[in-house]
């Protein structure tokens, strides 16, 4: 018997039942589209996390204080550690020559007011290189300089979400804002980048001499020492990043007094190590997010090996007929395996439809930009019809085992 | 040719054991039109079963042009039942939604055959029994006697050795019945087809040239019946 011939028997059979085969593949269809929507968000935002990571800066070594975890992930460790601004005058003379810019930062949360609008921002005291160091765009007005440093300007420059947040659609730039009580003019604005880690969008930047002198005070201040919150250095040649990495590790292992065998108490993390922490998370989560829309899957199956035991005990007759004009046991398992395999395949090319239409509705809609993968398809098309074996060989073997005299008798 | 020697059936229902078939032994020549009789629970449809290899004996012989069916395995079974054997039931079993040529080349279809070939075969079997203008109707646009002659049709398309009907007009009216004996008998007198009827109904059982009774699992007489009724002749009550 020709195998399109079973073919042919399968789809008859699932015409037939037009209502109970959709319902039945419905279990399949919301299993695979899920899978499907899932990765390819799931992979759109590991690349746009990448994009925005690289487009944060280039060549970026981000100096932070704590003590390397295992993993790579700075967290808790037993004893405070600090940089100060030493090490960053140190860093700054030891590698002038290898380094293009390097920018120390101090950040802290104050209250920020204009009129009646009050809120918290992280106010970050900085360079003139800071901009450069992080790419940053000014859509209005001017950067902070050198010279605002020298002489402790009270001048304010505001992310983008910042400025809108007090200003509304007005333009801050030369208006004046309240920084915890303090009075500072607003010289500039920064373009908006959007979510991404470390984003400028929430942030007010004011020049740090004048942050340390005039708005931190005592809180900068460790052991009469002022305290940075990073160092962030832009290297002229990515392939120095892993010489200049040891070279800064070198200068602060002295300057902080270590003996060999203490562990650095600071962490010196390039964008590809930043890069490789996050892309470990979202892979974590994507594959986290699929299992669980692998488990609808499963329970699509189990759906699907449900209606086919209803059908093989509804059929009984038709199956007793089949054998009695000459069915073998073989060619009735054949019939009712390619059933099932039938409505789970039609279940995943209709879910890989739907799925792939949820992915491009988040990236037309600009939520997410998905990114659909052949990875992605494969997957949870392969996935069905695993599950559509699985789950169909049992009852189709119910079928196949039924004594045909008992099966004509059925009623 | 089917020879049947001491063919037993026994199993066990609780503590009982039930003697489905109990020693029954009988040929059956080629062309012949015999009825097997009896009331229900006198074994007559354990024997049909056997004779259509749809059930094997427990015990005896059971030859069926010249092969020992009890030795078969199960996928040989389903081969001789596709072959040699064509099965009328009395609820006429045609597989719905389907067109009267479907239903008969599903048998074929069993067989190996395919396209023109199969659909040639068929049509020709619906010919026979009189519904050649009716290949493309299902079953539920046919009246109950043309469906019992869509599933003969079924059961002659692959030319068998031995048309087994088990009650065939029991679930139709007497006239429509009359129209089907009508149909068995041309079968048996013009293509010389071997017909085996298995009924209750003594009356059904007289079209026949012979009528063998059983009661009890066992073959109680095995006698020819002279004067078959000719189908359409009026009833004679006994």
């Amino acid at each position: 018997m020709l195998f399109s011939e079973n073919i042919k028997i399968a789809f008859r059979a699932l015409r037939a039942n037009k209502m109970r085969s959709v319902l039945t593949i419905l279990g399949i269809v919301i299993g695979v589209a899920t899978v499907v929507a899932l990765l390819s968000i799931g992979e759109g935002a590991t690349a746009s996390i990448t994009s925005q990571i690289e487009s944060g800066g280039s060549n970026l070594l981000s100096i932070t204080p704590g003590k390397m975890q295992m993993g790579g992930m700075s967290g808790p460790s037993l004893q405070p550690s600090y940089l100060y601004y030493k090490d960053y005058q140190l860093l700054e003379r030891g590698l002038k020559d290898s380094v293009s810019k390097m920018a120390p930062t101090y950040q802290f949360s104050y209250t920020l007011k204009n009129g009646s609008e009050s809120f918290d921002a992280s106010v970050v005291g900085v360079v003139e290189d800071h901009a450069d160091v992080r790419s940053f765009t000014i859509t209005e007005g001017r950067f902070i300089n050198d010279s605002d440093n020298k002489s402790q300007a009270l001048v304010a420059v505001l992310g983008n979400t910042t400025a809108s947040d007090l200003f509304g659609t007005l333009s801050p730039v030369g208006k004046t804002i309240s920084v915890n009580g303090l009075k500072f003019e607003v010289i500039g604005v920064l373009e908006y980048k959007g979510s991404s880690l470390g984003s400028p969008d929430e942030n007010v930047f004011v020049p740090i001499e004048t942050g340390y002198n005039k708005l931190f005070g005592e809180i900068a201040l460790h052991n009469g020492k002022r305290m940075v919150s990073n160092i962030l250095i832009s290297v002229k040649d990515a392939d120095t990043m892993d010489t200049i990495s040891a070279q800064v590790e070198y200068v602060l292992r002295r300057s902080h007094e270590l003996s060999p065998s203490d562990e650095s108490d600071f962490n010196v993390m390039s964008q590809a190590d930043t890069l490789e922490t996050l892309n470990a998370v979202t892979e974590t989560l994507t594959i986290f997010l699929g299992a669980v829309a692998g488990i609808s899957l499963l329970v699509g199956g189990i759906g699907i090996m449900n209606i086919m035991l209803v059908s093989v005990t509804e059929r009984t007759k038709e199956i007793g007929l089949r054998k009695a004009v000459g069915a073998t046991k073989n060619q009735i398992l054949t019939q009712f395996l390619i059933e099932t395999v039938t409505l789970s395949l039609l279940g995943g090319l209709v879910g890989i439809l739907l799925g792939v239409s949820i992915a491009l509705f988040f990236s037309v809609t600009g939520m997410i930009t998905s990114v659909i993968t052949a990875k992605a398809i494969l997957l949870s098309f392969s996935f069905a019809l695993v599950i559509g074996v699985s789950f169909g060989l049992y009852p189709a073997m119910r079928a196949a085992s039924l004594h045909p005299m008992v099966a004509l008798r059925y009623e | 040719m089917l020879q049947a020697e001491n063919l037993s059936k026994f199993y066990q229902m609780g503590d009982n054991e039930v003697r489905a078939l109990d020693g029954a032994s009988f040929t059956i020549n080629e062309g012949e039109m015999v009825a097997i009789m009896g009331p229900s629970g006198s074994g007559k449809s354990t024997l049909m079963s056997i004779i259509g290899c749809l059930d094997a004996p427990t015990g005896g012989k059971y030859l069926l042009d010249g092969v020992a069916v009890e030795n078969l395995d199960e996928s040989q079974l389903a081969e001789v039942r596709g072959r040699k054997i064509g099965f009328v039931f009395q609820q006429f079993n045609l597989l719905a939604r389907t067109s009267a040529l479907e239903n008969v080349m599903l048998p074929l279809t069993y067989a190996g055959f395919a396209g023109k070939e199969r659909e040639d075969r068929a049509f020709k079997a619906l010919e026979r029994v009189g519904l050649g203008g009716r290949t493309h109707h299902a079953p539920n646009e046919l009246s109950g006697g043309q469906q019992q002659r869509v599933a003969i049709a079924r059961a002659l398309v692959n030319e068998p050795a031995i048309l087994l009907a088990d009650e065939p007009t029991g679930a139709l009216d007497s006239k429509t019945g009359v129209e089907i004996m009508e149909l068995f008998q041309s079968l048996h007198r013009e293509n010389g087809q071997t017909v085996i009827l298995v009924t209750h109904d003594a009356h059904v059982a007289r079209h026949t040239n012979r009528i063998i009774k059983l009661s009890d699992g066992k073959i109680v007489s095995d006698e020819v019946n002279a004067n078959p009724i000719k189908a359409g002749a009026p009833r004679v009550e006994e």
